[in-house]
C-alpha cells in the first residue's frame, strides 16, 4: 500500500519506537520565541544541559515587542525583561537569535520561510500553535508546550504518538475576491473548532495547487484552529521557485540534490487517510467569524446560524452582541487589523495596497497594518506601499504579533468590533471585551474603507 | 514532576464548551519567566471584573464549589499551546480535568505538568455535572493505576484510557526529558545516518 506524505516524512524521522505506541521523532529545525521559552531554558540551567544542537535553533523576538518606535527600549517591563530574557538565554546557550533591531527579527512563522530555514521534507516546532504554517512547504511543522521546548533544546527530539490522517480536497476555481484565507476559515467553519483534532492534515487539490506559498501558509497556519496538530501540502514548483535563492535555502549542487529528493514527497495514489473531506472552491464566498471560536465563520451575505450547542453559542453571540438570524453586511467596525503570522506577508500587504489605493478609510475606523517581519518591512518601503496605506489613513506600523493577541499595547477596547487578519476571536484574544470578526485581508481593507462589514466581491468589477 | 497516584476529591463544574488556553489564562500574564504564579490569573476575565473584583456568578468564586478536580465541557484546552494553561490549573490546585475531548497540545501539556486528563462520554460528563449540581460535596475517586474514575456508592464508575507510558511517567513523577536523554547514543547515531536538504 502506498504512503501519505505525512507518513514519508514521519518515518524517516523516527529515532526509536517505545512501549505503548510513542515514538522518538528527530526534529530538523526548533524556533523559539521570549514568551515559550523563559521556562525551558531555566530547565536546563537546573540539570547542568547545554543545547544539544544550537546550528538547529534559532530564535527571535515577536509576540511581545511593541510596534512603534523599536530602536529605543521597550516601555512595558515585563515585555523589556521577558525580551531581555530571550537575550541573555540565546547568548548563554549559544543560539541564533534575530532579536529586536536585527534586519532578519519578525513573527517567528514568518521569518522562518522568508530565510528558507523552513524547507520541505523538515520536522519543526516552536513553542507556539500557528507552527503549522510551516507545513505549507511540505513539512511536518507543529506547535508543542514549554516542557517540550526543553526536550527538544536538550535532545533535538519528541515523544509522540502518530497523528491520524485526514486530506481535505478543494477542486475548482475560486471567485473573485475570495483568498485562501476564505478558504480556512470555510473549512473550519465545515468541521468546527474540534474536528481536526487528533489528526495530521494534507491539503489537496487543484484550488490549492494553484496558490501563491504565502497563500498556502495562511491555510495551513489555521490548520491548529480545527483542533489539527497541523497540515501541509505536498511541494511542487512553487514551493521550490519560493526556496530557491533565500539565504539559507541549499546552493549549487546541493540545490540539485534537495530537489531531487523533494520531487519524491508526494502522497502516492493508493495511499489511505482515516479521514477525507471535499469541497468545491466555487461554493466558499468572503468568510467573516460571528462568534468567539473560528469555527463560527459563515459567508458574508448568510445569516448567523440558530444555536447547535446550546449554552456555549449562545454566550458567543451574547458576548458578540449578535443574534441568530442576523445578517453582518452593513454592520459599522470600530478597528480594523491587517497582520498576524496569518496574513502578513509581502502578497497580504500588496492585496491590500492595491485595494486601498487612492481611497480614504472611514473616519471612524482606526485601522492598523503590522507587517510580519522586517523583511516585509523593509520590501513594503521598497514598493512604496506604505505612502499608500498613509495616504488611504492606515497605520503602518513596525513587525510583531500585535493587536493578534494583545500583549503589547495594541489592544482594542472592550465591546469595540475589530475585523482581522489573524486567527483567533477568542473571548478577550485582543484585548479584554474586544470582539474580534476574523476575514480576509481584502475584506479587512474593504471593511475599513466602508467603515462597516460589506461584501468585498460587489466593490470588485 | 510530582507523583500522582490517588486522588478523592469534590469537584467543580464548568460545563461550557471549547474553552481555550486564552480563557484559561489571557496573554498578558504571559510575561512571567518562571511556572509560578500563574493560578492568581486562572480564568482571569471569567473570573474578575476589570477592577479586579470576584465575578460572583463565576463557579470559582462560588464557595460551594471547590476541589482538585475540573469537569468542563467538550473541547477543553483548544487554542494556543502555551503551557501556561497547565501551570495556572496545577497552580489554582487542579489536579485532574475531566472532559469529553481534549484538545491535542493541552493534553499533552497537562499530561507534562502532573495533571490527569480524564476523556468521558458525553453521556457520562452529563452524569458527573448533574451530580455535582445536585450535591456539591460530592466526592469523586481517582485512581491512576486502576485507570478508574468512581463515584463511591453509586453505579458510577468509568474506566478512562491514557498512554501506558504516560501512566508510568505520572505514577512515578517522570518526565519525557528523562527518558529522552536516557537515548542519547540512538539519537546521535540517528543524526550519523539522515540526510539533511
Ligand atoms: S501572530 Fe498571533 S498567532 Fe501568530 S505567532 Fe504571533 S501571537 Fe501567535
Amino acid at each position: 500500500m502506498g504512503k501519505t506524505l505525512f507518513d514519508k516524512i514521519w518515518e524517516s524521522h523516527v529515532v526509536d519506537q517505545v512501549d505503548g505506541g510513542m515514538e522518538i521523532l528527530y526534529i530538523d529545525r526548533h524556533y523559539i520565541h521570549e514568551v515559550t521559552s523563559p521556562q525551558a531554558f531555566d530547565g536546563l540551567r537546573k540539570r547542568d544541559l547545554p543545547v544539544f544542537r544550537t546550528d538547529k535553533t534559532v530564535g527571535t523576538a515577536d509576540h511581545n515587542v511593541p510596534t512603534k518606535n523599536q530602536h529605543l527600549p521597550i516601555v512595558e517591563e515585563l515585555s523589556r525583561f521577558q525580551v531581555a530574557k530571550l537575550h541573555e538565554n540565546c547568548e548563554a546557550f549559544g543560539v541564533e537569535l534575530y532579536g529586536l533591531g536585527h534586519p532578519y527579527q519578525g513573527i517567528v512563522h514568518v521569518i522562518g520561510p522568508e530565510l528558507g530555514l523552513t524547507r520541505p521534507g523538515m520536522t519543526m516546532v516552536c513553542g507556539d500553535s500557528h507552527t503549522s504554517t510551516h507545513g505549507a512547504f511540505g513539512c511536518i511543522a507543529f506547535g508543542i508546550g514549554t516542557s517540550q521546548v526543553e526536550q527538544v533544546l536538550a535532545t533535538q527530539c519528541l515523544l509522540q504518538k502518530r497523528p491520524k490522517r485526514m486530506r481535505i480536497t478543494i477542486d475548482g476555481v475560486l471567485q473573485e475576491g475570495v483568498l485562501s484565507k476564505d478558504i480556512i476559515l470555510y473549512i473550519i467553519s465545515q468541521l468546527t473548532a474540534a474536528g481536526g483534532t487528533g489528526y495530521f492534515v494534507e491539503y489537496a487539490g487543484s484550488a490549492i495547487r494553484s496558490l501563491s506559498m504565502e497563500a498556502r501558509m495562511t491555510i495551513c497556519n489555521m490548520s491548529i484552529e480545527m483542533g489539527a496538530r497541523g497540515g501541509l501540502i505536498a511541494p511542487d514548483t512553487t514551493t521550490f521557485e519560493y526556496v530557491k535563492g533565500r539565504e539559507f535555502a541549499p546552493k549549487g549542487a546541493k540545490w540539485d540534490q534537495a530537489v531531487t529528493y523533494w520531487k519524491t514527497l508526494y502522497t502516492d495514489e493508493d495511499a489511505i487517510f482515516d479521514k477525507e473531506y471535499r469541497f468545491k472552491a466555487a461554493d466558499i464566498g468572503p468568510m467573516i467569524t460571528y462568534g468567539t471560536n473560528p469555527g463560527m465563520g459563515i459567508s458574508v451575505s448568510d445569516e448567523i446560524p440558530s444555536a447547535s450547542t446550546g449554552g456555549s453559542f449562545d454566550k458567543a453571540l451574547n458576548y458578540m452582541g449578535f443574534q441568530s438570524g442576523e445578517v453582518l453586511m452593513g454592520k459599522p467596525i470600530d478597528y480594523v487589523f491587517i497582520g498576524s503570522c496569518t496574513n502578513s506577508r509581502i502578497e497580504d500587504l500588496r492585496i491590500v495596497a492595491d485595494y486601498v489605493k487612492g481611497k480614504q478609510k472611514a473616519p471612524h475606523v482606526q485601522a492598523m497594518i503590522v507587517p510580519g517581519s522586517k523583511q516585509v518591512e523593509a520590501q513594503v518601503k521598497r514598493e512604496g506601499l506604505d505612502r499608500i496605506f498613509q495616504e488611504a489613513g492606515f497605520d503602518f506600523r513596525e513587525p510583531g504579533c500585535s493587536a493578534c493577541l494583545g500583549m503589547n499595547e495594541d489592544k482594542v477596547p472592550a465591546g469595540a468590533y475589530c475585523v482581522s487578519t489573524s486567527n483567533r476571536n477568542f473571548e478577550g484574544r485582543q484585548g479584554p471585551g474586544a470582539r474580534t470578526i476574523l476575514a480576509s485581508p481584502l475584506m479587512a481593507a474593504a471593511s475599513a474603507i466602508a467603515g462597516k462589514i460589506i461584501d468585498v466581491r460587489e466593490q470588485l468589477n | 514532576m510530582q507523583k500522582f497516584t490517588k486522588i478523592q476529591s469534590t469537584a467543580v463544574p464548568l460545563p461550557m464548551e471549547d474553552i481555550d488556553t486564552d480563557q484559561i489564562i489571557p496573554a498578558r500574564f504571559l510575561k512571567a519567566t518562571t511556572r509560578e504564579g500563574f493560578g492568581d490569573n486562572l480564568f482571569r476575565d471569567w473570573r474578575f471584573n476589570r477592577d479586579g473584583t470576584p465575578k460572583a456568578d463565576f463557579v470559582l468564586n462560588n464557595t460551594m464549589y471547590s476541589g482538585q478536580i475540573l469537569v468542563a465541557g467538550r473541547n477543553f484546552g483548544c487554542g494556543s499551546s502555551r503551557e501556561h494553561a497547565a501551570w495556572a490549573l496545577a497552580d489554582y490546585g487542579f489536579k485532574v480535568v475531566v472532559s469529553s475531548f481534549f484538545a491535542d497540545i493541552f493534553r499533552g501539556n497537562a499530561l507534562n505538568n502532573g495533571i490527569l486528563p480524564i476523556q468521558v462520554s458525553q453521556e457520562d460528563l452529563h452524569t458527573i455535572l448533574t451530580a455535582i449540581e445536585q450535591e456539591p460535596t460530592t466526592t469523586f475517586e481517582v485512581d491512576l493505576e486502576k485507570q478508574s474514575f468512581i463515584l463511591p456508592g453509586t453505579s458510577l464508575a468509568i474506566s478512562f484510557e491514557i498512554d501506558p507510558y504516560k501512566k508510568m511517567c505520572l505514577l512515578n513523577g517522570y518526565d519525557d526529558l528523562d527518558f529522552l536523554l536516557s537515548k542519547r547514543k540512538q539519537i546521535e547515531a540517528f543524526e550519523a545516518q539522515q540526510l539533511v536538504f
